[in-house]
């Protein structure tokens, strides 16, 4: 095959709306069976809420299941959600938790499958086939970015470099001399990537990749466009969690304009998240995923804390799946800063607007009864002048700008370049000091 | 005829100016003339270098953040009233001094001040119609 396919699956992508619910409602009728079976903790969580296996006919039933949430996977640490034997399981990877107890997941080898499917059906949605070479520089092993990408790249017939991430000259040699045409990480790893390359003198007509598909995090617009920019690709987002399966729980198409989620696999629903009610399609809330045909860790109704819109409509693309618009934050990382909601990605919208790195730290804390919020920055030659005034105007434009989209006064903090720390996963990007329990 | 002056970003915590000056020691760099200015979050050193581009090249390769910047080096005769002089001139053009600062130059009985002007072409033209004299390159060198 010479040419590129549109599709990875074009029998389930492009598949009509109301057979997609069809094929739902009989996978989560067997599911809930299977669950009610092999896993009594969810069993009781039904049974504590008075729903049994019968009472779900179909999709339009999901409502009556009991929410599940990253609390009762940490109960349940480690086997506690398991739904098969641990003979049929052939994988476990975990997430990269930074708090309490890691959550852990466990994978058959039908599990795996479907998992790589759905990354493949991202990279084919970004253009990739087998004519190309695909460079994956998420972490391999216990994050399921390296592995996801790499099965997925596997199952497209791509060439793949498992570079993993970290070593980043070493990264950017493997790009130019193996012609790499795909790029996955996260994206401030590509960010970092990208900054490298123009250090080591390299342009964009420097490196033959075309796509990047870059998810894990959380990032802006901007930061698409600056990562587009330095790299000369096009960067397509990519979303999943280790809970559901990983990367792949929803990819973007050509079109950009959301994240198509993989139906057939996953059932996707926004709530409120203060009271647990379903809301209508177009409305903000947040997501909540169910398993419907992973076997091994089959998770019910699980809030994901990202809060998000979902939107069924035509997709230029031709792919029926509903789409995700990208999390505008997470219930769990949104700040409250003297009583305002303050979302990281909005700081990091206006710093790119103002010219400044993507690179930030925001220190949140209390003195004196009230919260502060500073913001390290890193200075730019651009934004440098021998003259103080200057300076001084540019920062208060900065302060300025953010007055306006947050509402709140934040303190800038201009420090040398490089000083804040990068990583080569996910970016910590806040630091919380406040002591409000 | 001005010579160039090269200003780095200087984070305000112990030991980011001891780093810049160590660098510039190890490059073998002597500088003539430096000023800091600061506010309470970072500062700007500012200095005119023997060998300016060594300068820079060796604090850009340490990563700092730096510009490079004509200024006029004004020759003045080292007794009372001769600041206020080049002063006076300067303002008679209405010329905007952003910045100045002062240094001892190895020739005896003379100062040398550094100005930083709007308009260095203008500023260098009414100076030494006024008979005062700008300092070359190569008397910094």
């Amino acid at each position: 095959m010479n040419e590129a396919k549109r599709y990875f699956q074009p029998e389930w992508e492009t598949m009509p709306a109301d057979r997609i619910k069809e094929h739902q409602s009989k996978l989560l009728v067997k599911q809930v069976q299977h669950v009610w079976d092999h896993v009594p903790y969810y069993k009781k969580l039904m049974q504590d809420k008075g729903v049994e296996p019968g009472d779900i006919t179909g999709i339009d039933d999901i409502w009556k299941l009991p929410f599940l949430s990253k609390d009762d996977l940490r109960e349940a640490y480690p086997y506690g959600l398991l739904a098969e034997p641990l003979e049929n399981c052939v994988r476990i990877q975990s997430t990269s938790g930074t708090t309490g107890r890691r959550v852990v997941a466990f994978y058959t080898q039908e599990d795996i499958d479907l998992w790589e499917e759905c990354c493949a059906r991202a990279i084919v949605a970004a253009g990739g086939s087998n004519q190309d070479v695909c460079q994956v520089s998420y972490g391999y092993g216990l994050f399921t970015g390296g592995p996801g990408l790499n099965g997925g790249s596997h199952k497209v017939g791509c060439l793949t470099i498992p570079t993993s991430s970290g070593n980043t000259e070493r990264q950017i040699m493997f790009i130019k001399d193996l012609s790499a045409t795909i790029l996955c990480c996260t994206p401030s790893y590509a960010a970092y990537l990208g900054e490298t390359m123009k250090e080591m003198g390299m342009g964009p007509e420097d490196i033959p990749l075309k796509a990047g598909i870059f998810g894990a995090e959380a990032w802006t617009e901007e930061m698409r466009r600056d990562i587009e920019k330095t790299m000369g690709i096009k960067a397509y987002d990519i979303y999943g969690l280790t809970e559901i399966s990983g990367p792949g729980v929803s990819f973007e198409c050509e079109a950009q304009t959301g994240m198509h989620i993989n139906e057939d696999h996953f059932y996707a629903e926004i709530i409120n998240p203060n009271t647990g009610e379903v809301l209508p399609e177009g409305t903000k809330g947040e997501l909540v995923f169910t398993s419907l045909d992973k076997c091994a860790f089959p998770l019910l109704r699980y809030r994901t804390r990202d809060i998000c819109v979902l939107t069924r409509e035509r997709c230029s693309c031709g792919r029926t799946f509903i789409k995700m618009a990208k999390p505008m934050g997470r219930s769990d990382d949104m700040l409250i800063i003297k009583g305002v909601n303050v979302f990281p990605s909005q700081i990091e919208t206006v710093l790119l607007n103002k010219g400044y790195p993507a690179n930030y730290l925001i220190t949140v804390d209390r003195v004196n009864n009230s919260d502060t919020l500073d913001i390290d920055v890193e200075m730019t030659p651009e934004m440098f002048s021998d003259n103080l005034s200057v300076i001084s105007r540019r920062e208060k434009e900065l302060i300025d700008a953010l007055k306006a989209m947050l509402g709140i006064y934040a303190r800038v903090h201009l420090v040398a370049p490089k000083t804040i720390t990068r990583s080569e996963g996910k970016a910590v990007r806040v630091i919380d000091k406040r002591k409000l329990v | 005829m001005t010579v160039n002056q090269i200003s780095v970003f200087v984070e305000n915590k112990p030991g980011a100016l001891a780093q810049i000056t160590q660098e510039l020691s190890a490059a073998e760099v002597n500088m003539r003339a430096l000023s800091i200015a600061e506010t309470n979050e970072f500062g700007v050193l500012r200095f005119i270098a023997d060998n300016e581009l060594r300068a820079a090249t060796a604090l850009r390769e340490a990563g700092h953040i730096l510009s490079v910047t004509p200024v006029l080096a004004v020759v003045l005769k080292d007794e009372p009233g001769s600041f206020a002089a080049t002063v006076n001139v300067l303002a008679a053009a209405n010329i905007d001094v952003e910045y100045t600062y002062a240094f001892l130059t190895p020739r005896t009985g003379t100062a040398c001040m550094i100005f930083r002007v709007a308009d260095n072409d203008v500023a260098e033209k009414v100076l030494t119609e006024a008979g005062i004299r700008l300092a070359t390159r190569e008397e910094l060198a």
